[in-house]
């Protein structure tokens, strides 16, 4: 079964043809990297699948079926969760209540619902610990590393229990231990089935863990192959256009 | 395993509470209460006590509202003509109802009377509300306009007189306004409860917590699907409803509303919730600081009336306190390394 397909997309703003002919597809449990350089379409494709935009051109497809999101919200229902770069938290907001914003666990008193702060603090710590992060739950955000940050927003897509995770330079920004055993993470969101794209200029990082890469240039396709049948020289040559396709 | 080797906790006077913008306020408070007892001690007679705490119940209830529009990062400048207007339209209620067969019942003049002066703030609220949050209008310059639409209403529809309150249920009306209960007066209680009711909406619903999202970083809130557009708008017909409440409080306390009824009170209003720890920028405030706020002021304005100091120094004073505060903010915030 595909996951996702992506049938001759295309994207214009004006006179910015930000996308042209893009058709990929994405099976369950894949490891996906998305590699280009800044203006290639990278950002503006993750964008249409996570429902922030319409394609102008084509068709998306989710679990073999057509889809069209007006909003976010349409494709987190179906699966889709995505971990921006700049992760999209609330600062003034403990990691347990970002964890969890959208979607509260309640205590019921009598017609009355109120917030579970104790529940929503155990179930965030209890995803801490599976991701190995160094982050409390009671913790303001303001006051967060860049890693612990990471950590609250990856953890934010493990209690949606999504089937495709878009991440947004999910390496850039935090601490060097943490490189690994987010790398690991994703590793394991493999195992259960669930399909990542990635995101990421780090050719170390697409190299460790991804099964796919996917290079974008000038808003085309130029290249969608295994990892195992290229190499960084490939791939660099394919981003600034030193090689054509492949 | 995790191991926090390098990290330790923050001592206790430096986080939770005892950090916050509110818990500075408080002990200048107390330190203040102390300062006015000194120098007057006819502050702490219970006479005097009664004044200062009916005087700042009033403004206290509307910075509730006030203070839960500035943590979603808005401000309502309508405030203090919503007050005049919501109370003008609840004494004339009383007037055209009192005359009508509606009389005959005990207690219905009252209760529609002050529904009807509620609906005005609430739908004031609702215009506000909708202009900023779905039309995506500036909250100042919107509600800024509204204070002076409101006000001018205020002055065309009572043709600058007094409305008096009087006939049907009117004692009743006095009573649940400006009388005592247990020795305190009353719109001290309705401080209180309104205050607790506010507490526990916004640290203990989901719906509290969307405020405090919203603020932070609306766009994250919008993303995790909070109802942003919603929430926008409850927000400003609750500052609404606040201040009309607290209108018709103050109506029942003169007995007879003229058409400047808290004319300027909105910036008493919002130098209380801001003395009191509500941050401009959003994200930040709650209903002890607006409280704490509102008595500071009150006590400041009553000690320089019982000191003998000329009324007019009242702003200036007022107006000092309020950059004192942000500036103690400032040092403080910069201090815990923000």
């Amino acid at each position: 079964m595909t996951l996702l397909d992506l049938v001759d997309v295309g994207k214009s703003y004006g006179a910015v043809q930000a996308l042209s002919h893009v058709s990929v597809s994405i099976a369950p449990g894949e490891i996906v990297g998305l590699m280009g350089d800044n203006g290639a379409g990278k950002s503006t494709l993750v964008k249409i699948i996570a429902g922030v935009f319409r394609p102008s051109e084509g068709m998306v497809r989710f679990a073999d079926k057509e889809v069209h999101f007006n909003h976010p919200i349409d494709a987190r229902n179906v699966g889709i969760e995505v971990v921006h770069q700049d992760l999209a938290l609330a600062d003034n907001l403990t990691a347990s209540a970002n964890i969890f914003l959208g979607r509260e666990m309640h205590r019921h008193l009598g017609p009355f619902r109120f917030l579970d702060h104790r529940g929503m603090e155990r179930r965030s710590a209890e995803i801490f610990r599976e991701l190995k992060s160094e982050t409390r739950p009671t913790e303001i955000v303001r006051r967060m590393s860049g890693g612990q940050r990471q950590a609250v927003a990856i953890a934010r897509t493990r209690l949606a229990d999504a089937r495709l995770i878009l991440m947004d330079e999910p390496t850039a920004a935090i601490s060097v231990r943490q490189i690994a055993e987010v790398l690991a993470l994703i590793g394991r969101l493999r195992d259960s089935g669930i399909a990542v794209i990635l995101i990421s200029h780090r050719m170390p990082d697409v190299f460790d863990i991804c099964d796919r890469v996917i290079v974008m240039r000038r808003g085309r396709v130029v290249a969608n192959k295994p990892i195992a049948k290229t190499t960084p020289q490939e791939v660099t040559g394919l981003i600034t256009g030193a090689v054509e396709t492949a | 395993m995790s191991d926090f080797a390098n990290i330790t906790r923050v001592p206790w006077h430096s986080r939770g509470f005892l950090a916050s913008q509110t818990a500075y306020v408080s002990l200048a408070l107390l330190l203040l209460i102390v300062i006015v007892s000194l120098v007057a001690p006819v502050f702490l007679t219970f006479g005097n006590l009664s004044n200062v705490l009916t005087d700042f119940s009033y403004v206290a209830i509307v910075s509730l509202g006030s203070t839960i529009v500035i943590i979603t990062g808005g401000i309502d400048l309508s405030v203090g003509s919503s007050m005049g207007l919501s109370a003008i339209i609840t004494a004339l209620l009383f007037q055209v109802l009192g005359a009508s067969p509606l009389a005959a019942i005990p207690g219905a003049v009252m209760a529609c009377s002050i529904i009807g002066g509620l609906c005005v703030g609430g739908f004031i609220g609702l215009c506000n509300g909708l202009l900023i949050a779905r039309v995506g209008l500036t909250p100042f310059v919107t509600t800024l306009g509204m204070l002076s639409i409101v006000r001018g209403l205020c002055y065309a529809i009572t043709g600058g007189q007094g409305v008096n309150i009087g006939g049907a249920d009117s004692e009743l009306f006095f009573r649940l306004t400006d009388g005592t209960l247990f020795g305190l007066p009353v719109p001290l209680i309705y401080v209180v409860l309104l205050g607790i009711l506010m507490a526990i909406i916004l640290h203990h619903t989901s719906r509290g917590r969307y405020v405090f999202a919203i603020g932070g970083n609306e766009r994250a809130a919008e993303l995790t699907g909070v109802p942003v557009t919603n929430i926008k708008t409850g927000v400003y017909v609750i500052s609404g409803l606040s201040a009309a409440f607290a209108g018709i409080l103050l109506a029942g306390w003169l007995g007879s509303v003229p058409a400047n009824l808290a004319d300027g009170y909105e910036l008493r209003i919002i130098a209380a919730s801001v003395i009191g720890g509500a941050n401009l920028l959003g994200g930040v405030g709650g209903p002890l600081g607006a409280i704490v706020g509102a008595a500071l002021i009150e006590v400041i304005r009553n000690g320089l009336v019982l000191a003998h100091v000329n009324t007019y120094w009242q702003d200036t004073f007022v107006g000092a306190i309020i950059i004192a505060a942000v500036f103690v903010d400032r040092l403080r915030s910069r201090r815990l390394g923000h």
